[in-house]
């Protein structure tokens, strides 16, 4: 039957969404609605949500949230463009790096700035805001870098010609242009900042508390299973919004801006623009090189003097842990990368279901993103009760972790891909079709080697995520089985040099895995892409 | 051969195509003339298999395609603005449908090469095409449509992104091309000239409707009405009570002389178009190749030959 | 690109069959479902494990507080066999979501009655320890200023902002201690006066890691600027012996009369799947072995009478005598008011 395989096409797509779909619903709707049934029982909380407590505390999450995603964009920007356009020596380090500060754990990167700061700001809004912009800002460089570096830079070149300043070539091209990854970007940071929990409440103290700290303290502390519920309710449903107004503007970007391929867009730096490059590079270094720095030299700093003392006591046994150190680098790479592989074909087939369906896939859009949003104790409450019987009996087992790892890296990766599918040219597609290529082959031929790029840069971003997860992690891992985060925030929790230090080298090393395969899989796509 | 028969594509009610006929015999090739919003372009995507038609067939040699996927067609087609895989070079572009086919290595390194060469871009298989100049890829996509040897060629623009001599290079190239090989060719496009240098016959298209198909000569001769006349180019059309006179622009004769004034007078490359007012009011205009013509301002003679002079209905547009 | 897909495969079944190698519950395991600070040495482990032939799993989930919240949510389903880490300010709450089964181990003969607080045995004691102020020596020599030695110094001129505690709602030595002031200025108004003096003078934190680590001048990791901190009676001892060098005096002091007594305790949850072995678990926690290591695995003191104290524990970190104190029933009734007056008092 004649163009059957658009049904075929339909059906695929269909599947596609019906899988990911019974992935979210099993591990993330279902534990969600136990835990919440249990705590809610059935009654509405709307008591809570008009308290005043709540309204104060809400508003102090949307607002500090706000400001960290404006800082982290006025921060991130330039060292997107930089990455993205110029072409210098180390260009690939940078890249790398600046996940770093992603996946640490929110506990060192906290205490690291502890260090740095004055004591008048050791506590308080400011503190708070300084540590979102240095977390997120690998969000904004690697999500809109990588998209800017994929377009066409005679745009560019045409506009210069056409009289346009730079100021200008930047307010009236780059910024529609780059639109739809700076929505991306935005949304993501928004979250991460509106869900933030170890920054908050390490720099903010007890004054301080977002939806997410108190949900906390209400389930773990107060046992006050009603209200945490009704704070999650209200929690996930700002999500929501949050991740609609965002694939709104995503969507709205229309114009398809010529994608440039794999072709390396960036070029030599003019005169200008290399002491930007320098002022920019030097900016990055002092905001993110002092507190790593800071870390690597508390490894070193040991009692008897600058040596390895701390690095040695990773193949110790210690009562801190019940394994010795070194075992966590295992499991944390073992988790990450199923996390990644998993999330990497849940949020492959939800990018496919989204793009397909014209203005009907946002739904599925904003259902992938929610987990960014719901309470990681409360999503760990429910895994624990909801997975204790069969058939569902998955709360001992080991892949638990990374499924629960891939919840938090599945967004992301539908972040990514899912802006570079839709600026695919159909008719390159139409081309390949006509030159004889059935649907399967078209993708194989168009989609995927245009998607290697964006694919490379999700897988990296994926795995410095389920790397540096914690949350959901400490709540469900087994205490023989740590990852580098529970086993740092293990020995930061005892007293003493040993601790400390043995937790510092932990860091560095979690610093050099991340970097070493982010810096990898940027590496290996990037050569991949090449036919 | 290719058949075009009754095809009707609708877009929420409006008629892109209107229960379009045309046959192009093997061998020739067939322009496709029209203003934008004509419907060429969508002609095109059916006959590829890109478009599905709500009414009519394709028949290609004899074989009725209509239900046929677009993969399995056999058809080429040349995209505006070319629309060449970024992510492979120039070999890569051209040996795609081969490679699809599953030919051995060899046969499509060969194969590349041959297409190359008759393209007049020979060596150029490990280039980045992303570095290549406009008809420099507009070649490149033209030998890939090329390379697997399809039944018929469809064209969209060829030339759209081209100007100047490099126009008149490219036009003169793909039409020896097609001689050459004896293509049956498609070539779509807004360009009266263009249509009239390729095409062995040319189809006009308004608003979704083949309003006219003729070989040239013949369409100048006889413009189906008064629209098709003003769009061929030709100025001289006075209309009155639904009919139209056109007056073809070599008919008017321009001499020395009284009667007339001279407007205006441009170059256009080999000719020179003028335009005379009558002493009478009416304007006409004109063509010549005379290197010595009148400048404007000059007084001149007109004498209009009647054969020249054609009688054509008008045409009212029925939507504005 | 195919060997990027190939070894990427192959990790991936290289982490299944490292996890499917490991059975999720053979039933020579015992699983003890505790808090953050619990800890084993090797040794001790493995002796428990030959002695019963069990395998010992630790599942360890916040701190006490936490831990025994997440207990009560699975109340019936137990995500392990024995609990361990229920202190005396959780006894009411642990005992009446009907957690534990009774069982009283025989070696419970040989622990000092003040701390058997459950006559039912649902829980037995295991180990006690102390919260106290606990003060930077070097600070205070460097300043010339004398360390405090009572609740009232804190007011002092002298030691204004000199003192981090933390948050009585989300910390349990921040609990503790707000005990303590309730316990040392008796009923009534008086401790939320104390309160409402110093609240200007303290840093609240909200858990001990951030207050002990970040904000205490005297913890090895010397970032924090302050050098009073409300910690636990054992630090000294712990200081020195994590030092990685001899240390002839302990960086860090005591206040004594400043310290509030807690008891730790454990229990067969109602609803293991390996019920015997949690029993076997609890004895062993009271036997000599694990008794004698409690000290230098989790920095508290064991409750078995005569067992041995290291030397660390001898020179720096005796037990504190006469801590203050308040009865569990005294402090379930009044916990949650007392918190919110502590809010009111400290925070708004």
């Amino acid at each position: 039957m004649a163009l059957s395989h658009k049904v075929l096409g339909r059906l695929l797509r269909g599947a596609a969404a019906a899988a990911a779909l019974a992935f979210l619903g099993l591990f993330f709707a279902y534990p969600l609605v136990t835990i919440l049934k249990r705590g809610l029982g059935g009654s509405v909380p709307t008591d809570v949500w008009l308290d005043g407590g709540t309204r104060q505390i809400a508003w102090f999450t949307l607002w500090q949230a706000t400001v960290s995603t404006v800082l982290t964009l006025v921060a991130g920007l330039p060292l997107a463009w930089v990455t993205a356009r110029l072409s210098f020596r180390g260009r690939g380090l940078v890249r790398a790096l600046v996940v770093v500060p992603f996946v640490l754990p929110t506990v060192v990167v906290a205490t690291a700035f502890l260090a740095l700061l004055p004591s008048s700001l050791q506590q308080g809004v400011v503190p708070i805001l300084l540590a979102h912009v240095f977390f997120n800002v690998a969000v904004v460089v690697r999500v809109v870098g990588g998209y800017w570096s994929r377009l066409d830079p005679r745009l560019w070149d045409a506009a210069a010609t056409l009289g346009a300043t730079p100021v200008q070539r930047f307010r009236r091209l780059t910024l529609p242009a780059l639109r739809p990854a700076l929505a991306a970007a935005s949304a993501l940071t928004f979250l991460f900042c509106f869900t933030s929990f170890g920054v908050v409440v390490i720099l903010g103290g007890p004054r301080y508390a977002t939806l997410e700290v108190d949900i906390y303290n209400l389930a773990t502390q107060s046992f006050d299973l009603r209200a945490a519920a009704a704070l999650s309710l209200l929690q996930l449903a700002a999500v929501a919004v949050i991740v609609v107004v965002s694939s709104i503007l995503e969507g709205r970007a229309g114009t398809r801006i010529p994608i440039a391929g794999d072709l390396a867009t960036a070029r030599r730096p003019t005169r200008h623009e290399r002491l930007a490059l320098a002022a920019i590079l030097g900016g990055a270094s002092l905001l993110f090189g002092l507190p790593l720095a800071a870390l690597v030299r508390e490894s070193f700093a040991t009692p008897t003097g600058v040596d390895l003392t701390f690095y040695r006591a990773l193949w110790q046994e210690t009562p801190t842990l019940l394994v010795p150190p070194w075992r966590a680098i295992e499991y944390s790479l073992l988790y990450a990368t199923g996390a990644t592989a998993i999330a990497i074909v849940v949020g492959g087939l939800a990018t496919v279901a989204i793009a397909a369906g014209r203005r009907g896939g946002g739904w599925l859009d904003t259902i992938v993103m929610l987990p960014l949003g719901a309470s990681a104790v409360m999503l760990g409450y429910g895994f624990v009760i909801g997975f204790d019987a069969p058939p569902l009996d998955f709360r001992d087992t080991w892949w638990i972790i990374p499924v629960v790892q891939s919840l938090v890296a599945a967004p992301f990766v539908v972040r990514i891909l899912l802006p570079a599918l839709r600026a695919i040219d159909p008719r390159l597609r139409e081309a390949a079709e006509v030159l004889g290529a059935p649907p399967g082959r078209v993708v194989r031929e168009i989609d995927f080697p245009l998607l290697l790029r964006p694919l490379g840069v999700a897988t990296g971003l994926a795995f410095a995520i389920s790397l540096g997860e914690f949350g959901a992690t400490v709540f469900l891992a087994r205490s023989d089985r740590p990852t580098l985060p529970v086993a740092i925030y293990r020995f930061l929790e005892r007293p003493g040099a040993t601790n400390q230090g043995t937790a510092a080298a932990l860091c560095v090393v979690l610093m050099a895995v991340t970097a070493l395969s982010v810096a990898t899989a940027d590496r290996l796509t990037a050569r991949a892409g090449r036919l | 051969m290719l058949v075009v028969d009754r095809v009707s594509v609708s877009f929420e009610g409006v008629h892109a195509l209107d229960a379009v006929t045309l046959a192009v015999p093997t061998g020739r090739t067939l322009a496709v003339l029209g203003p934008s919003g004509s419907g060429k372009t969508t002609l095109l995507r059916v006959v590829a298999g890109l478009q599905r038609a709500d009414d009519g067939r394709i028949v290609l040699d004899g074989a009725d395609v209509t239900a046929v996927a677009v993969h399995r067609r056999g058809v080429g087609l040349m995209f505006q603005d070319h629309v060449l895989f970024p992510h492979r070079h120039v070999a890569g572009n051209v040996g795609f449908g081969l490679a699809i086919a599953g030919r051995s290595r060899r046969e499509i390194d060969r194969r590349v090469g041959e297409m190359l060469e008759l393209v007049g871009l020979p060596g150029t298989q490990r280039r980045d095409v992303r570095t290549l100049s406009g008809g420099e890829q507009q070649r490149v996509a033209l030998a890939r449509a090329l390379a697997p040897k399809p039944r018929v060629l469809l064209l969209d623009e060829p030339l759209g992104a081209l100007d100047g001599p490099l126009r008149e290079r490219l036009l003169t190239d793909l039409r020896d091309l097609f001689a050459h090989l004896r293509l049956t060719v498609v070539s779509v496009t807004h360009d009266v000239g263009e249509a009239f240098s390729l095409g062995h016959d040319v189809a006009v298209m308004r608003r979704g409707r083949c309003v006219q198909t003729a070989e040239p000569d013949a369409l100048w001769r006889n413009p189906a009405d008064a629209w098709v006349a003003r769009f061929l180019g030709m100025r001289n059309v006075a209309e009155q009570d639904g009919r139209a006179r056109v007056i073809r622009p070599e008919a008017v004769r321009v001499a020395a002389g009284e009667g007339a004034v001279v407007l205006w007078a441009e170059r256009s490359g080999p000719a020179v178009r003028m335009r005379v007012r009558l002493d009478d009011g009416n304007e006409l205009e004109t063509e010549t190749a005379e290197l010595d013509h009148p400048r404007a301002g000059e007084r001149v003679a007109v004498t209009i030959d009647p054969a020249g002079v054609v009688e054509v209905p008008s045409w009212q547009d029925p939507g504005s | 690109m195919r060997a990027v897909v190939a070894a990427f495969a192959a990790l991936v079944v290289c982490a299944s069959a490292a996890g499917a190698a490991d059975a999720s519950r053979a039933s020579n395991t015992v699983v003890l479902v505790t808090h953050d600070s619990f800890a084993i040495s090797k040794p001790v482990e493995s002796a428990f494990e030959r002695q019963t032939g069990l395998t010992l799993r630790v599942l360890q989930t916040g701190d006490a507080g936490e831990a025994l919240n997440r207990a009560l949510l699975t109340a019936g389903h137990p995500e392990g066999d024995a609990f361990f880490g229920v202190d005396n300010n959780l006894l009411s709450r642990a005992l009446g979501g009907n957690l534990f089964v009774p069982y009283a181990p025989p070696a419970l003969a040989r622990v000092d009655p003040v701390y058997d607080l459950d006559r039912s045995h649902r829980l037995v004691p295991i180990d006690h320890g102390d919260v106290c102020l606990v003060y930077d020596r070097a600070w205070f020599a460097k300043h010339e200023l004398p360390p405090p030695r009572g609740f009232e110094d804190l007011i002092r001129k002298g030691y204004a902002k000199l003192t981090v505690v933390e948050n009585p709602a989300t910390s349990t030595p921040g609990l503790a201690f707000m005990l303590a002031t309730v316990a040392h200025f008796g009923p009534g108004n008086a401790p939320w006066t104390f309160w409402s003096e110093i609240r200007n003078q303290v840093l609240v934190t909200d858990s001990w890691d951030d207050a002990y680590d970040n904000r205490f001048s005297g913890s090895s990791s010397h970032k924090g600027t302050r050098p009073i901190v409300v910690s636990y009676s054992t630090d000294p001892a712990a200081e020195v012996y994590f030092a990685g060098k001899p240390l002839p005096r302990s960086p860090v002091g005591v206040v004594r009369n400043t310290c509030f007594g807690q008891v730790e305790f454990a229990g067969v949850l109602r609803g293991a799947k390996n019920p015997d072995g949690a029993r076997k678990l609890v004895a062993f926690m009271l036997s000599q072995q694990f008794q004698a290591g409690i000290p230098l695995t989790m920095f508290v003191y064991p409750v078995r009478e005569k067992t041995p104290l290291p030397a660390v524990f001898r020179k720096f970190a005796l037990p504190v005598a006469h801590p203050l104190e308040l009865s569990p029933a005294t402090i379930a009734a009044n916990r949650d008011a007392w918190i919110r007056t502590w809010t009111d008092a400290v925070l708004h």
